[in-house]
């Protein structure tokens, strides 16, 4: 019969729900649900999440019992009569008001949690998140520390258009970074949260912080790791062409190592990168998913500590004069992580929009020019003033010496006399 | 009767006179209801058409991790270009060729009441897309900033810019003209004796959506315009390095934007409260508290906006507010669903296609409903914006919700439009593909987005892979077995297979309401008499409205 078919279509679909309902539960994967996160406010959002979704379910199950049940047997061709009743203010009442007192009950635990994860008071350090296109950078304030954090080399190789790489075999696939924001546990961390070009959003769904980042305004928001270890995050507002690639990886210390590893990042953000830029390798190993608590808390400690001290003595001297092939070395790094994404990794770019640098006037021209352009941006491109001399110096030398270009070398001190 | 006599006489030089002309320009030149009732309904589903294989070119890239067909630019144009295109040119065209075939023989009157104006609204339809679809060709492609054009992103659009921005004005045009012309039609020509709370709850939804595209598409308007100014005229409203603020056009995109969801599931409501009594055979239950609900969920629309943005940075008090308010809208929601449940409970019925829509309506809205009051809670807001769980949600309220009840409203309505039956076993086919593949479209969509997949992304981290691979499957099946309506529709207007004309005037034996009194097929002129009215008709089941067979216009 056909109503037969509807009603074990509704009975299906209810036993999924419950099925999924009992999964999530047993919590016995990420892979479905929100994560239960390392935050106790993570924990809080996670259990007002679950509360919540039974409240549907229930709900749910009366509902669609109740249609159900009358699909099956109310139903002409079993001779059901129709009864003739249409309004019943009682009934009515009866059901407004029930909801209204199960609102309530759901509004005055999300209003507790919300009011807690608003409170950024008393913080014990504050960290600048800044949004570009397409990266991340943070700033230790107060600390002298900032850098940048792009997606990682091996998956901007994956990830471009016919590649031909299977993003099964690149570890971390778009969940991984050059530089992970390193935070001690048992810190109360503000996040300064802002962007430089249009509005991102830093989101990592293990410490249930989600904030957007909007150019000209600061927002505030806060996350206080228990559990060290590797979390991972996304940008979640669409700001261009790479809003899918611009991931967030926070690694989770305990105190003393945050400490050491900090101490090392003195200096400056020309050791940082460097530093820092060690890290993807000896990570790559770890948790296959981006909600990953699997990320042995045990291991992560042992990695990042020993990053920085392999690391460090690669820290260049920034303002003199380099060779041609020093700076093309580097450029070409710094040309990965700033410009492959519109000019593409062959320079050729996409025309119209992001146009070629083969060639292209701009870049056969002098270098002053080509400087200016690069530090203050031109139309869609947006200005790159945040990069320092030595990269911007690189990366134009690079650009001027690839894909058959040979325009000559520029020194970080013509960029600094441009600035 | 002398009176009857002399109406007959005016229908006949009516005819001669103003009947339809041939060719094209019957088409272009039209200002009957009923045509240009047909004109938007193939617009909409010319466009939900053009939509729907966008939504393919995204979900094909989806399929698998990795870029495999379109560069990340390409695909941000797509998803911009498949809501715009499905949310102004396919569901609200949709509405409004809805309305303007049903509301004049809904409520007893001879047409709209500014037949011109309507014409005009139709046709201003037609160029605002093919502006805007045109961008797709243009040098550096179409917009891609996302439909809701947040500002500073939308201003990196490059030449496709002042083109959005004029087919947005375009558009708002034409709802707007189309929403005073329902409401003026409404408000003054209902027939004697069709009191407000006598009206069909079609026109009851239709003329609370009305007031809300008027209270709101000139909020759009001004919000592209200074939009526009930004990028042209060097103002800085939206730019805080010239005082402006980027939020602030969220803030205004919204007061219109959640008014706007509204506008595309109301009339909805209505179709489903129509359809449930027809093959229920019984009676709406609560016929007042769903005119109240409506009204309430109209109102609660105004002041539930920030919802869209916790995440923007807004004060406490603030967010406490807008979930507070959109955990209220919960209420007169519920009351709508209890009362179709009550609706059914002990009636008799029978599952015809418009019927089996409206149920799967019911169901599958409800389920958005849910997961509506999951995201009303702020602090787990945090996490679920911006995610596939958000993009679950709209898509359950939009296509198993908007789409199905345009769905049930054409199947139920096409034998009074073409006087030819559709062909039930193709829509029963129709209809249980649908309803299956819609779900495995959208319903993984629900994990994906927990387990921290974002929107607007052409490439994903791998663990999603599972879900991605099942919605891709649902949408290309959904939309393959589309054309299985097309030609059980096509094959009703044309006539093809042998369909024959010649159903009775109630067409289904449990409906009521003026409609179900005049022939099938409408003719070309209905109700230039008002009709005398019998609440019997408009409430009761029915067979006691042969008394108002003689007011029946051949």
């Amino acid at each position: 019969m056909k109503m037969g078919r509807l009603a074990r279509i509704a009975a299906g679909t209810s036993l999924a729900l419950a099925a999924f309902a009992v999964q999530a539960y047993t919590e016995t994967s990420g892979g479905y649900n929100l994560p239960t996160g390392v935050t106790d406010l993570s924990k809080e959002v996670h259990g007002l999440h679950m509360l919540i979704f039974w409240i549907c379910v229930a709900i749910g199950a009366v509902v669609f019992g109740v249609m159900t049940y009358s699909i099956i047997h109310h139903r002409r061709s079993k001779g059901h009569k129709p009864a003739d009743f249409h309004e019943s203010t009682t009934v009515e009442i009866l059901w407004t008001s029930a909801p209204f007192i199960i609102l309530i009950g759901m509004a005055i635990p999300a209003a507790g949690t919300l009011i807690k994860m608003e409170d950024t008071r008393n913080s014990d350090m504050t960290v600048k998140v800044t949004g570009y296109q397409w990266k991340w950078e943070y700033e230790y304030l107060g600390e002298d520390v900032k850098f940048f954090s792009t997606l990682s080399a091996e998956s901007n190789k994956a990830r471009q258009l016919g590649s031909g790489i299977d993003p099964n075999t690149v570890p971390n696939y778009l969940v991984d970074v050059d530089n992970p924001l390193v935070l001690p546990v048992g810190k109360k961390v503000r996040f300064l949260v802002t962007a430089n070009d249009v509005i991102h959003a830093w989101w990592v769904p293990e410490i249930a912080v989600k904030k957007d980042a909007i150019p000209g305004y600061i927002n505030e928001t806060w996350a206080k790791i228990n559990t060290p270890g590797t979390y991972r995050g996304v940008c979640a507002e669409l700001c261009g062409r790479d809003h899918g690639f611009m991931p967030i990886v926070v690694k989770a210390l305990p105190e003393a190592e945050y400490k050491e590893w900090l101490a090392k990042q003195k200096g400056g953000d020309a050791a940082a990168a460097p530093a820092a830029a060690a890290l993807p390798a000896t990570v790559v190993a770890a948790a296959p998913a981006v909600t990953a608590t699997d990320a042995a808390p045990a291991a992560a400690p042992v990695e990042v500590a020993a990053a920085p001290a392999a690391a460090a003595p690669a820290a260049p001297a920034a303002a003199k004069d380099l060779s041609k092939d020093e700076l093309i070395k580097k450029g070409e790094s710094v040309y990965t992580a700033n410009c492959s994404a519109c000019h593409q990794a062959t320079g050729k770019g996409l025309p119209p929009n992001f146009p070629s640098l083969v060639g292209s006037k701009i870049v056969k021209g002098a270098a002053i020019e080509h400087i200016k352009q690069t530090l203050n941006g031109k139309g869609m491109m947006p200005p790159f003033k945040h990069l320092s001399d030595l990269d911007i110096a690189a990366v134009l030398t690079y650009q001027r010496n690839s894909w058959g270009n040979s325009s000559g070398v520029v020194q970080p001190a013509a960029v600094a006399a441009a600035r | 009767m002398a009176h009857h006599d002399h109406a007959h006489d005016d229908h006949a030089h009516d005819h001669e006179h103003h009947g339809p002309e041939k060719g094209i320009m019957r088409w272009i030149k039209t200002t009957n209801h009923k045509d240009l009732g047909t004109l938007y309904l193939f617009l909409a589903f010319t466009m939900f058409f053009i939509g729907g294989l966008m939504s393919l070119v995204i979900r094909a890239e989806l399929f698998h991790p990795g870029l495999q067909f379109v560069d990340p630019e390409f695909f941000n144009q797509m998803t911009t270009m498949h809501a715009l295109v499905m949310i102004f040119g396919g569901v609200m065209p949709a509405w409004v060729g809805l309305a303007n075939w049903m509301v004049p023989m809904m409520i007893g009157c001879s047409d709209l009441a500014l037949p011109r104006v309507n014409n005009w609204g139709f046709w201003i339809l037609p160029f605002a897309f093919s502006m805007l679809i045109g961008t797709l060709f243009m040098e550096g492609g179409a917009p891609a900033g996302g439909w809701t054009m947040y500002p500073p992103l939308v201003l990196q659009t490059g030449n496709a810019f002042p083109f959005l921005i004029f087919a947005v004005h375009l558009m708002g045009i034409s709802s707007i003209t189309g929403a005073i012309n329902v409401a003026v039609t409404i408000l003054n020509m209902r027939a004697p004796g069709m009191s407000l709370l006598k009206m069909p709850l079609f026109v009851w939804t239709w003329l609370i959506t009305a007031y809300l595209l008027i209270a709101v598409m000139p909020v759009l308007a001004g919000a592209v315009t200074m939009l526009l100014t930004d990028k042209y005229f060097l103002t800085s409203f939206f730019s805080g390095a010239g005082g402006g603020d980027p939020v602030m056009f969220q803030h205004i995109f919204w007061f219109f934007g959640h008014p706007e969801v509204y506008i595309l599931i109301l009339p909805a409501f209505g179709i489903v409260s129509t359809i449930i009594p027809t093959f229920a055979r019984k009676q709406l239950f609560g016929y007042d508290s769903m005119v109240y609900a409506v009204a309430s969920i109209a109102f609660l629309s105004f002041i539930v906006w920030a919802h869209h943005m916790f995440t923007v940075g807004m004060p406490l008090a603030g967010e406490l507010f807008f979930m507070f308010a959109t955990m209220l809208i919960a209420v007169p929601t519920g009351v709508k669903v209890f009362n179709w449940v009550a609706t059914m409970w002990k009636g008799s019925m029978t599952f015809e296609t418009p019927m089996l829509f409206a149920l799967a309506f019911v169901f599958l809205f409800t389920i958005g409903g849910f997961s509506g009051l999951m995201l009303a809670i702020t602090p787990v807001d945090f996490q679920y914006h911006d995610t596939y769980f958000v993009v679950a949600h709209f898509h359950y309220v939009l296509v198993p919700g908007a789409v199905f009840a345009i769905l049930a409203g054409v199947y139920y309505w096409i034998p009074k439009w073409t006087g030819r039956m559709y062909n039930e076993t193709w829509g029963k086919i129709h209809f249980w593909t649908s309803a299956v593949f819609i779900n495995l479209t959208f319903f993984p969509q629900h994990f994906a987005g927990l387990a921290g997949m974002q929107r607007r992304v052409p490439d994903y981290a791998v663990q999603f892979v599972d879900w991605n691979v099942q919605s891709t499957v649902g949408a290309f099946g959904f939309f393959i077995v589309q054309f299985i309506f097309i030609i059980n529709m096509l094959a009703c207007c044309y006539g093809w297979f042998g369909r024959k004309q010649g159903l009775p005037d109630r067409v289904w034996d449990g409906a009521h309401g003026l409609e179900w009194t005049v022939p099938s097929p409408a003719p070309y002129h209905t109700f230039e008499e008002p009709p005398v009215i019998s609440d019997n008709e408009l409430t009761a089941v029915h067979d006691a409205v042969d008394a108002l067979d003689h007011h029946k216009l051949s």
